[in-house]
């Protein structure tokens, strides 16, 4: 029972202004009000956990009852019909299922290709060893504070990768419309008279299209894919490297034949959750991508998306077109749910191996 | 360079001095080094042209944007159709009106959320959570304005602050119990074992000692939830809409009607022919640009301070 | 990093009491009337002028308009989410009937619907009917095809496919040009139809007649259908059409007043001059009408309501020329103005 209360020297430092702990309030036995309020404050918290699943559960109730009745008439064909059209009453979204699919199937393979080539060179250090290189070059590699340099610059590369991310999809549609768009234009104009037998430049481009949605989503999804293949890649035990190069490997042989191999996993659940976020995205793509309903293989025609479809009829639809739009946010949920779903299993699954 | 670093500090010398590399045969002929030296140069020239679309944004938000940027372009109300002039206060009140209105509703919940996570870590229902948790990261963001409205303005009969608030909320949940509860966890537990040692209850350790510590941790959280929050368009284009006018008239705010904001101001601006306008939207986007960059750099600085596990 | 953080924190409540100290001086004493209405985007640099014009004469009274089409006009009205909407398509009986305690539709102001163009090189277009009906059925896909050329001999029309520009979203502006497009060919009549939304077989979308003429803008090789004001303030190149008499007319104040004359105003103030006879008449023109309800129980909102209108009604008809509208005709300004003092509480 001692009168004084040594509390961590952390916990005293942070906490001193905010929560004093007075002398013998924890020293001694908990009295009744302190165990009835430990036991109220844990249910409380109790209910607050379950209040994120029942968010989750209610969002998908509240979208799937409203969309009960426009299900009920449509059926099955709402997914396979291609015509929109309001007046008739006919509604098909088949033509932006399409679009949503094509364009972020795309764009996953573009942000795939660069976005893991990023993390191989930031996992690998390609820029510090290069920095190193300069510098002893300078005979500056040992100097206390030169020799910081390539670390830091490392880190400098790392975060402007991750600042990509940080930029609102709205201003990239912004940069889309006015920096992309007139810089492919010319280009896909002479693919299209050059090579306008192929199917994917049937069209030319006369504006917002596939192609320029797709190089904006793909540098979207970027970051993601190279965050977590970075983490897949620089978990791999060192051992493995080592033994890779103990046998004669060069670096290239060592990252394709046993790193890669060995973080696949983790970089396959990156692949999946970047697919995930660029089906639900959804400014960049509706000011981009063309909002119109064709079905096309042509990389320059417009299309259209699941989302974009929602961001534009949604402020004007009445009763009965706010039903069927509900039906395609469930439609865009489904799917969407079903892909963070197997990329969250995957990367579970990834980071339970890694630790073994 | 570890090594460099290490003998220098040790006062031991350069172990490649003397060592004669003439020896080792590095020849670029052969099939196998000149495939290294390729995709050494490929994974290069891919990652910097990865970089060729930041710094381009980043150009133009800081010419075009920079250029209409004034003092007018914070105290003015947007200019109509054919008009000169104008600003966009208005909708940066909104914006951090409706963030701050967001980070009320989910703060607490969050970190709630986040010390039941923590203090039952192998539960069912923590696993439960936390995947629902990561899952709700990914979820499209024009579902949750989607679910707003039909939960709030189809509810309450119009557009308001509050119905954009909580659309946000939805997107700024999941990010903030992940890191509070990452951030609890760090906490070492020789401090929490010291506090259950002197025989404080698990609620006296969680307010006592494990959430003041973890603050810097939780705040990086709230941070970076605010800067994806900010930078939201489609939530708030059929919850919040737009307005023309100030928040705040007839001598009180004005939190249920249709509220002004960056994101909707961009989106809307983009697409016109009004060349006032247009440059109007580069301003707003290199401020709303700004605004997410200091959050994330808030949220970032503030993760470093952190005690943690040692 | 208690001491940053304070930094934060106070510079971040400091900012948005600056902001929202900023524009206590410009908003409206505690007894002062807001009016929020939406519609169409037809008319609304001229509302917006009027109602900024007005607010600087009348501090009391703020107004607010957002330019959504004439589709979430209508839609907002029916609702109640707003004191008043506008729209180019009028309102069908079927929508009246939706709104509880009725509605009174005014016409403000009225305007010429062009199609405006984008080819380097081609500073005039005449259209013939065949041609700019094929243009919009999508039967003509090229620039230089000859329904187009035999109306321009010696122009240079490129060998280049023809971009067509629609609307995204429920517009007046649709509804009248697809019911002028109706009235001129069968063919569209059949296929397509008159509609706010008209289910157009070619052409990319965008939002409002801002939207268009943007894309207008920067789409080589592009036509498409925008109000007057828009094409002319954007410098946009705009066709000559063909009218029912065959001559070409091109859009200006005198050719849309000529389209007008013809169209005599029943009581419920809901004309159209789908395809005017008169020889000098522009063949797109059409009135553009502001949707009250019948009843405001609010005598304050009412008051301002009222004011407002007898200002666009009556000076406010002067701005609108220079803006590229129609000034109403005097008969038309009168039959409104007893329409504004029917409206009661």
């Amino acid at each position: 029972m001692a009168s004084h209360s040594p509390a961590a020297p952390g916990a005293a430092s942070a906490s001193g202004a905010l929560f004093a702990i007075r002398p013998g309030e924890i020293t001694q036995a908990p009295t009744r009000l302190q165990s009835l309020t430990d036991a109220a404050f844990r249910r409380l918290s109790f209910l607050f956990a379950c209040c994120t699943i029942l968010l989750v559960t209610f969002i998908v109730f509240r979208i799937t009852v409203s969309a009960l009745p426009a299900m009920r008439h449509d059926g099955l064909s709402f997914l396979t019909g291609r015509v929109w059209d309001p007046n008739s009453g006919q509604h098909g979204i088949a033509g932006e299922i399409w679009g949503t699919l094509y364009t972020s199937i795309l764009a996953l393979v573009i942000g795939t290709a660069f976005g893991l080539a990023a993390a191989v060179f930031l996992s690998e250090g390609y820029m510090g060893q290069a920095i190193f290189s300069i510098l002893r070059g300078f005979n500056l590699h040992l100097h206390p504070f030169w020799s910081n340099v390539p670390d830091k610059i490392e880190d400098l590369l790392k975060q402007l990768i991750e600042l990509l991310a940080a930029i609102p999809s709205v201003v990239y549609g912004l940069w889309g419309l006015f920096v992309v768009i007139p810089i492919i234009r010319p280009a896909c104009n002479w693919l299209h008279l050059k090579l306008g037998w192929m199917s994917l430049f049937s069209t030319d481009l006369s504006g917002p299209g596939v192609l320029p949605a797709v190089i904006v989503l793909a540098i979207m999804i970027l970051p993601t894919i190279t965050a977590i293949s970075r983490d897949a890649l620089t978990s791999v035990p060192p051992k493995l490297r080592m033994a890779a190069y103990g046998l004669g490997a060069t670096r290239w042989e060592a990252i394709v034949g046993v790193i890669l191999p060995s973080a696949s996993r983790g970089i396959f659940g990156g692949m999946v959750l970047a697919f995930g976020r660029a089906l639900g995205e959804t400014m960049a793509l509706a000011m981009l991508v063309g909002n119109s309903n064709q079905i096309s293989v042509s990389l320059f025609s417009p299309a259209n998306t699941l989302a974009a479809l929602l961001a534009n009829n949604f402020p004007e639809a009445g009763p009965k077109e706010v039903g069927i739009l509900m039906y395609a946010a469930l439609v865009l949920l489904a799917i969407t749910l079903v892909v963070n779903i197997i990329g969250a299993l995957i990367l579970q699954r990834a980071s339970r191996s890694a630790v073994e | 360079m570890a090594t460099a670093n290490l003998n220098s500090k040790m006062g031991m010398a350069d172990p490649f001095a003397g060592v004669d590399f003439g020896q080792l045969e590095h020849s670029l002929r052969r099939p196998r080094t000149l495939m290294d030296f390729l995709l050494n140069g490929l994974v290069t020239a891919m990652t910097l042209s990865a970089l060729v679309p930041l710094f381009s944004v980043i150009w133009m938000l800081a010419w075009r944007g920079g250029k209409r940027l004034s003092v007018g372009v914070f105290t003015q109300l947007p200019p109509s159709a054919m008009e000169p002039g104008g600003g966009f206060g208005n909708a940066i009140l909104g914006t951090l009106v409706m963030v701050g209105f967001a980070v009320a509703f989910t703060v607490p919940v969050g970190i709630m959320t986040a010390i039941y996570l923590a203090q039952n870590r192998h539960s069912k229902l923590a696993e439960v959570v936390r995947f629902a948790a990561k899952v709700l990261t990914g979820f499209p963001s024009i579902l949750a304005g989607v679910f707003a409205y039909g939960a709030i303005v189809l509810t309450t009969g119009g557009y308001s602050a509050l119905a954009g608030a909580v659309a946000l909320s939805i997107l700024m949940l999941p990010t903030i119990v992940l890191t509070s509860e990452d951030a609890i966890r760090m906490v070492p537990s020789k401090m929490k074992e010291a506090a259950i040692g002197m025989g404080a209850t698990p609620t006296q350790t969680v307010w006592m000692v494990l959430l003041p510590t973890a603050i810097p941790g939780i705040l990086t959280g709230v941070m970076l939830a605010v800067a994806r929050a900010a930078g939201e368009t489609a939530p708030l284009l059929f919850t919040a809409l737009f307005s023309n006018y100030w928040l705040w008239s007839h001598g009180h705010a004005q939190l249920m009607r249709p509220t002004a904001s960056l994101a909707v101001l961009i989106y809307n601006f983009a697409g016109v022919p009004f060349e006032n306008q247009v440059e109007l939207a580069w301003a707003a986007a290199l401020v709303l640009v700004l605004l997410v960059l200091a959050a994330n750099l808030i949220g970032r600085s503030l993760s470093g301070r952190q005690v943690q596990q040692s | 990093m208690k001491i940053r953080f304070g930094i934060a924190a106070a510079s971040f409540a400091l900012l948005t009491l600056i902001l929202a100290s900023c524009n206590s001086k410009s908003s409206a004493p505690a007894e002062g009337v807001k009016l929020q209405g939406a519609g169409a985007s037809f008319p609304a640099p001229l509302y917006n002028k009027w109602f900024k014009s007005y607010g600087a004469n009348h501090p009391d009274v703020q107004v607010d308009y957002q330019s959504v089409g004439s589709g979430g006009g209508k839609k907002s009205v029916i609702d109640q989410t707003v004191d008043f909407g506008a729209s180019d398509a009028a309102m069908s009986d079927e929508e009246i009937a939706r709104v509880q305690g009725g509605v009174q539709l005014l016409p403000m102001t009225a305007g010429s619907i062009v199609i405006a163009y984008n080819v380097e090189g081609l500073s005039s277009l005449n259209l013939s009917r065949k041609a700019y009906t094929g243009i919009f059925l999508g039967k003509i896909k090229k620039w230089n095809d000859p329904a187009i050329a035999s109306a321009n001999p010696g122009a240079k029309l490129p060998d280049l496919p023809i971009n067509v520009v629609v609307r995204a979203d429920g517009s007046g502006t649709s509804f009248v040009f697809s019911k002028h497009l109706s009235a001129v060919s069968e063919e569209f009549n059949k296929s397509v139809g008159v509609n706010t939304m008209p289910n157009w077989p070619v052409g990319t979308k965008s939002k409002g007649n801002e939207g268009v003429t943007a894309s207008l803008k920067t789409t080589p090789g592009s036509i498409g259908y925008v109000e007057y004001g828009y094409a002319n303030s954007q410098k946009l190149a705009m066709a000559t059409l063909e009218n029912k008499a065959g001559k070409y007319v091109a859009a200006s104040t005198a050719s849309g007043q000529a389209a007008l004359a013809s169209a005599e105003l029943p009581a419920n103030l809901i004309v159209w001059a789908s395809d005017p006879s008169a020889p000098d008449a522009y063949p797109i023109v059409t009135y553009t009408w502001l949707i009250c309800y019948r009843k405001y129980p609010d005598a304050k909102k009412l008051a301002a309501l009222q004011d407002l209108l007898k200002y666009g009604l009556t000076d406010g008809q002067k701005d609108a020329e220079a803006m590229g509208y129609i000034p109403l005709p005097p008969n038309v300004s009168a039959k409104a103005l007893a329409a504004v003092q029917t409206i009661t509480n």
